[in-house]
């Protein structure tokens, strides 16, 4: 059975015209999520409707947008678990993040804060030990491992302080250097990246608000390794703070 | 006007909409509803200390113009004023210690029931205070 449903899309486009919601009406299967809608919506009514996808199934991170003022992958997310029958979902782009056109957001200043705290989502895996053993187990090739962080930018437009401080790092960039710092990669300068986290538009700077974790996809949970960071740098100053008197 | 200046005016002011939107906490967790709360609540502060600062000069207009303010410090009006000042104290205050020790990672995974036991503490030092404050 079909459900009939209301989006508010807001639309902007960079020729001098104060942005707008355009209103579609949408059939859409309740099963069916709301990546499918949007794009109906691009190939049936307005071909000109500016959005970014391309995985369709939460793995790549470049369809976030706010849903009904959520943060959210909408490729991820089913729409009979947000909506009912007759119900409208608004759509808007991210925040915190200069709007291109649409719901297209440059991601550009997120990606220039992954890039500072070299961020590698994929790495080479540590050795498997062997649990008899406890000595690495043969193994055919380096293991690369994902990291949980899809670099989505769902945490940027959530958190209230990336609204209000354009140098901050931002959750995603602060739960890297937490990563980095508990697996140091090759090359990394990790003391320069301890540095950065106790910077002014570090991680002192978070007033947990908790949004990044409660919008994260793919449960990365920022606002604890921000803590673990502040906890760390906490630690590290007092240490040195007690060095001085020795 | 030309264009490029009115596309600047119309995105700065999409980007002071959007700005709003994410202070509003409305449909979002309680993480957000306490960040709100303790902003607004950290301002009334500040505007009471001043505004306390301004009462306090009255004290150099001699025990008469003292003793008037005293008179108009206890009529209902301000006596409500009162009350706001106490709630505004105590959801600042308890928030604060929540967010000093979550903000270290001590109890991060209860900060939700934290806030919510916090929370009643205040209602029920709040009533307390109320009642001590129209009944004294």
């Amino acid at each position: 059975m079909s459900w009939h449903l209301t989006f508010r899309v807001f639309r902007y486009r960079q020729d001098g015209v104060s942005p707008r919601f355009d209103v579609f009406a949408v059939e859409v299967q309740p099963g069916e999520y709301v990546i499918d809608a949007i794009e109906r919506i691009w190939a049936e009514q307005d071909r000109s409707l500016v959005f970014r996808q391309a995985c369709h199934h939460g793995a790549c991170g470049s369809c976030g947008m706010r849903i009904n003022g959520h943060e959210k992958l909408p490729c991820s997310i089913a729409i009979r678990s947000i909506t009912t029958d007759g119900g409208t979902l608004t759509l808007e782009p991210l925040r915190n993040l200069p709007v291109i056109s649409d719901l297209l957001v440059d991601m550009a200043p997120f990606y220039e804060r992954m890039e500072r705290v070299h961020f590698t989502p994929v790495r080479t895996a540590e050795p498997i030990l062997d649990e008899a053993s406890g000595t690495p187990a043969p193994q055919p090739s380096p293991v690369l491992r994902f990291e949980d962080c899809l670099e989505c930018g769902l945490c940027f437009s959530a958190c209230p302080i990336s609204g209000t401080d354009p140098e901050y790092l931002g959750p995603a960039a602060l739960a890297a250097i937490a990563r980095m710092i508990l697996e140091p990669r090759r090359g990394v300068d990790i003391d320069g990246l301890r540095r950065l986290a106790d910077g002014e538009h570090g991680c002192w700077r978070c007033h947990t608000a908790f949004e990044c974790s409660e919008v994260c996809p793919t449960g990365v949970d920022p606002a604890r390794s921000i803590a673990a960071l502040r906890r760390q740098m906490a630690g590290d100053g007092l240490g040195r703070l007690f060095r001085r008197w020795r | 006007m030309d264009v490029e200046r009115e596309h600047d005016q119309t995105y700065q002011a999409a980007e002071v909409q959007r700005l709003a939107n994410g202070l509003d906490p409305r449909g979002r967790g309680l993480g957000m509803w306490a960040f709100v709360a303790h902003r607004i609540t950290g301002i009334g502060l500040v505007v009471y200390l001043l505004l306390h600062l301004l009462v306090l000069s009255v004290l150099a207009q001699g025990p008469h113009g003292w003793d008037s303010f005293v008179a108009l410090a206890r009529t209902p009006v301000f006596l409500v004023l009162d009350v706001v000042l106490i709630a505004g104290t105590l959801i600042h205050g308890l928030n604060g210690v929540r967010v000093a020790l979550t903000g270290m990672g001590f109890g991060l995974r209860h900060q939700r029931p934290a806030l919510v036991a916090l929370t009643i503490v205040a209602a029920i030092a709040l009533v307390y205070a109320a009642h001590r404050i129209f009944t004294s």
